[in-house]
């Protein structure tokens, strides 16, 4: 285990956090949850910018901050590295000083600093922005010299609040593919704090569910998906997510069995639809150019307003229906049905 | 739109003259006594009279004295308002007040104050003088010290202000880094504030410059070692007059140049 966390902070106006995180080695944890459900808070505690109210983080064997041992190691002698939600790039300095920044301030001479900092720059494809000031970097390109900056340093612990919301749809995509990239060659663990399913399913190993102050639930991507605890998460990660590997407008998954989707792309790709995109019928559906396959339901969950079926096949899905429909297609468990996705209710992300 | 606007003020009817008046009254009070310099300055013999010795020396001395002044209040200035403006200590707002009292202090005052601290018998001068043989009052360094410690608020306020106003983020940021705090305000705090610590630096440069009552009660007025510019305007007053106005040209001369300065810094600065 590389990080041990139980973070407890109260505030006088009533706000009350409380969580564990655990993280292993290499692995990507996403902290997902509202806006206000303290995700941030806890970020800043691990990073030290906050000192626990209660609870204790411990870090590759060694203790952070314990206040009821009174141990609180400041942040500039952790061994975390963070990129901020605006990234916070140092605006009087160029891309290279800024990833060369931390290198300087742990005692690295100028030239080897430097020398360092532009390897960084080169791995996130910012080699020739090396002299550019962050001012006239792209979002993207700025979030990038933020995670080189933070990498930089060569941290166990990285965090990343909410890396991707200060991004355009248009870049987002991009970015969030290139991140996980940068992800998977980072040797340390890696803890993400976002409000963004899609973000969090596709980045991270494992998600942390949290709403006030508290962990709802947790478990894989694809684990917590199929099996929403409460009404709230089952709305927020209601996504059907997959990998696969496209050539045009076929994707053939991962896991087997292949979709159709409405904007052809190559090569390695997450495709996602909502659950309320998928309709079931009877027997196998004809006519319009869609994807249908058979399955089994596995299981039926009630929720606020909709009915949510998991659906045994290849793919495996999740779809919502209404309450009327259960009766009417008589659902329950063992039932075998169509599933039937519009390619224009996809969405293909590079991966 | 612009008749939009024209409408609008019509709409909003003349502007009243009990204020108008006095505003008026105001501003030519103001100006008037300046103009009255520009005028009655002897245009034709201004250079002959600038070129004397006294007045060159007078000149020297106090862009000297006010230049070390101002480097003295950036050394102490900078320091204590990043403390005023970014530290936990208890009674920050008691500190901040005792910074200011020398903004609103009669200058003359001051002079007094330091003389009874720093003079020859005084508190701490007296062991200057016997343990160093260091006697500061009715020196150049005097002249240094009565300057500094009349315009350092300027500076202090300037740049409590600008630090204040700069988004602390970027200072976590550092320290995730691994900064430490010192690394944190020479590479990140102090070219972020550059502008404000300018601005100070400038603004108490001037009132350096302009510093008349603490310096003549704490270092006196000795031509070429303490008769800075004010002191040569007021002793030449009595004695030859033109001379008088010519060195208040020359201090009219740079105060609107450091206030066309500050105007540009304040405008066009990144902040």
């Amino acid at each position: 285990m590389t990080a041990r966390a139980r973070i407890a902070v109260r505030r006088d106006n009533g706000f009350d956090l409380n969580l564990s995180l655990d993280l292993a080695d290499g692995e990507v944890v996403a902290l997902l949850g509202p806006n206000g459900a303290g995700k941030t808070t806890a970020l800043r505690a691990m990073a030290g910018l906050l000192p626990l109210t209660d609870g204790r983080i411990v870090l590759d064997g060694r203790v952070l901050d314990d206040p009821a041992d009174r141990v609180f190691v400041p942040p500039e002698r952790r061994s975390v590295g963070v990129v901020f939600q605006d990234y916070l790039l140092f605006r009087h300095m160029s891309a290279l000083d800024n990833v060369a920044f931390g290198l300087r301030a742990r005692g690295a001479g100028r030239v080897q600093a430097r020398a360092e900092a532009l390897e960084w720059l080169r791995r996130v494809d910012l080699a020739e922005h090396a002299d550019t000031r962050p001012r006239s970097l792209s979002g993207g390109q700025a979030q990038r010299v933020a995670l080189a900056r933070a990498l930089a340093t060569r941290p166990r612990l990285l965090l990343l609040d909410e890396p991707l919301a200060a991004l355009d749809a248009s870049t987002r995509m991009q970015v969030r593919s290139d991140l996980r990239h940068h992800l998977a060659d980072y040797a340390g663990s890696a803890l993400l704090v976002t409000h963004d399913p899609l973000d969090a399913m596709v980045l991270a190993d494992r998600l942390v569910v949290v709403e006030d102050g508290r962990t709802v639930q947790e478990g894989t991507p694809t684990h917590v998906a199929r099996h929403p605890r409460t009404d709230y998460v089952a709305s927020l990660v209601g996504l059907n997510l997959y990998r696969g590997s496209a050539a045009g407008t076929t994707v053939l998954l991962e896991h087997g069995g292949q979709l159709t989707t409405a904007h052809p792309a190559d090569g390695p790709v997450h495709i996602a639809f909502p659950p309320s995109a998928v309709g079931l019928h009877p027997r196998e559906p004809d006519g319009s150019p869609r994807n249908t396959w058979p399955v089994t339901v596995a299981g039926i969950e009630q929720h606020a307003d909709t009915v949510r079926v998991r659906l045994d096949g290849v793919p495996p899905v999740l779809a919502d229906v209404t309450t009327a429909a259960v009766a009417e297609l008589g659902l329950v468990p063992g039932r075998q049905l169509w599933a039937a996705v519009k390619a224009t209710e996809t969405r293909t992300y590079p991966s | 739109m612009t008749a939009g606007t024209r409408a609008r003020r019509g709409a909003r009817g003349r502007l009243p003259v009990v204020l108008v008046l006095p505003a008026a009254l105001g501003l030519v009070f103001l100006v008037i006594p300046l103009l009255g310099l520009v005028l009655r300055a002897p245009w034709s013999t201004l250079l002959d009279q600038l070129a004397q010795p006294e007045v060159g020396d007078a000149l020297r001395l106090s862009l000297v004295c006010a230049s070390l002044a101002t480097l003295v209040c950036l050394l102490l200035g900078v320091p204590l308002a990043w403390l005023l403006a970014r530290s936990d200590l208890p009674g920050r707002g008691v500190l901040r007040a005792l910074v200011t009292v020398p903004l609103v202090l009669p200058p003359v005052v001051g002079g007094v104050a330091l003389l009874l601290v720093l003079g020859r018998r005084g508190i701490l001068g007296q062991y200057l003088d016997s343990w160093f043989g260091v006697s500061l009052p009715f020196s150049t360094a005097g002249v240094v010290l009565a300057e500094a410690f009349v315009a350092m608020p300027f500076l202090v306020i300037s740049v409590e202000g600008a630090l204040r106003g700069a988004d602390r983020r970027y200072e976590e940021a550092a320290a995730t880094l691994g900064a430490s705090r010192w690394h944190t305000f020479r590479r990140v705090t102090l070219p972020s504030v550059a502008p404000g610590i300018a601005a100070g630096a400038v603004l108490c440069w001037a009132r350096a410059l302009g510093e008349f009552g603490a310096t003549i009660t704490f270092a006196g007025n000795f031509p070429g070692q303490t008769r800075t510019m004010p002191l040569a305007v007021y002793i030449a007053l009595e004695s030859a007059p033109e001379a008088a106005i010519a060195l208040s040209l020359v201090l009219l001369v740079v105060s609107v140049l450091v206030l066309a300065s500050l105007r540009e810094r304040w405008i066009g600065g990144p902040t």
